[in-house]
């Protein structure tokens, strides 16, 4: 069965940029060669941990969201596993709700944007009403 | 004749009426709490980083397992720490 997952990864902060985004695109093709479809990646970057994980106070934490078949989780799990560069590494799978919940808060629907997108557009249209005018 | 002493105070009496406590997830009709979002899950820990019982933040039960489980996700991925002191 297909269903969508989202996982996120923290890698080591001794990693250089290039050795970052060879890691990232290692699981990315770990990924889609298995058949997993993409459906979004983010990089949260540089960020501070809460506590100490192997005597590093600072990751880069990366997350996708994608939809496989359950057995590709085991297999995502293994390769994580055994990468030394990763800190920590977490799979959850999304019901509906979280679906909707990520879709949401993808195309900027949450209420603080949506309200500073509305205040945007307010003050564009009144300009553009003065210019016609003049 | 029995004296009828009523009692007077100087200042009114404040009887603490309670307010009703609700869960604010099924107020405002929220469904899935997000793991990500540690400044959200921030309220329902105390400052030592320990989750809140249900009958303080009046969460219902539904939501109150969610909220602990995003709460777990999130110390796992050290977004919020395990034990803490002073965290508010």
């Amino acid at each position: 069965m297909v269903r969508q997952y989202e996982t996120v990864f923290i890698m080591t902060p001794v990693l250089s940029e290039q050795q970052i985004k060879e890691t990232v695109q290692k699981y990315q093709s770990l990924l889609t060669e298995s058949g997993a479809e993409i459906v979004y990646e983010n990089n949260w970057g540089m960020r501070k941990l809460a506590y100490p994980i192997q005597k590093k106070s600072t990751g880069f934490y990366y997350l996708i969201e994608f939809k496989a078949e359950g057995e590709l989780i085991a297999k995502l799990e293994t390769a994580y596993k055994r990468d030394e560069k990763l800190l920590r590494f977490l799979t959850v799978s999304l019901d509906k709700h979280a679906i909707a919940y990520n879709e949401k808060k993808r195309s900027g629907g949450m209420k603080k944007q949506q309200e500073a997108a509305m205040a945007k557009q307010e003050i564009v249209k009144p300009k553009s009403q003065e210019e016609a005018e003049n | 004749m029995a004296n009828e002493t009523e009692i007077k105070y100087l200042t009114p009496i404040t009887v603490e009426t309670q307010r009703k406590k609700y869960c604010r997830f099924k107020k405002s009709g929220i469904k899935y709490i997000d793991y990500k979002d540690a400044d959200f899950l921030l309220k329902f820990v105390n400052e030592q980083g320990k989750l809140l019982p249900r009958r303080l933040t009046g969460t219902s039960n539904k939501y109150q397992k969610k909220v602990a489980q995003a709460v777990k996700r999130a110390r796992h991925l050290a977004l919020m720490p395990y034990v803490a002191d002073l965290l508010k």
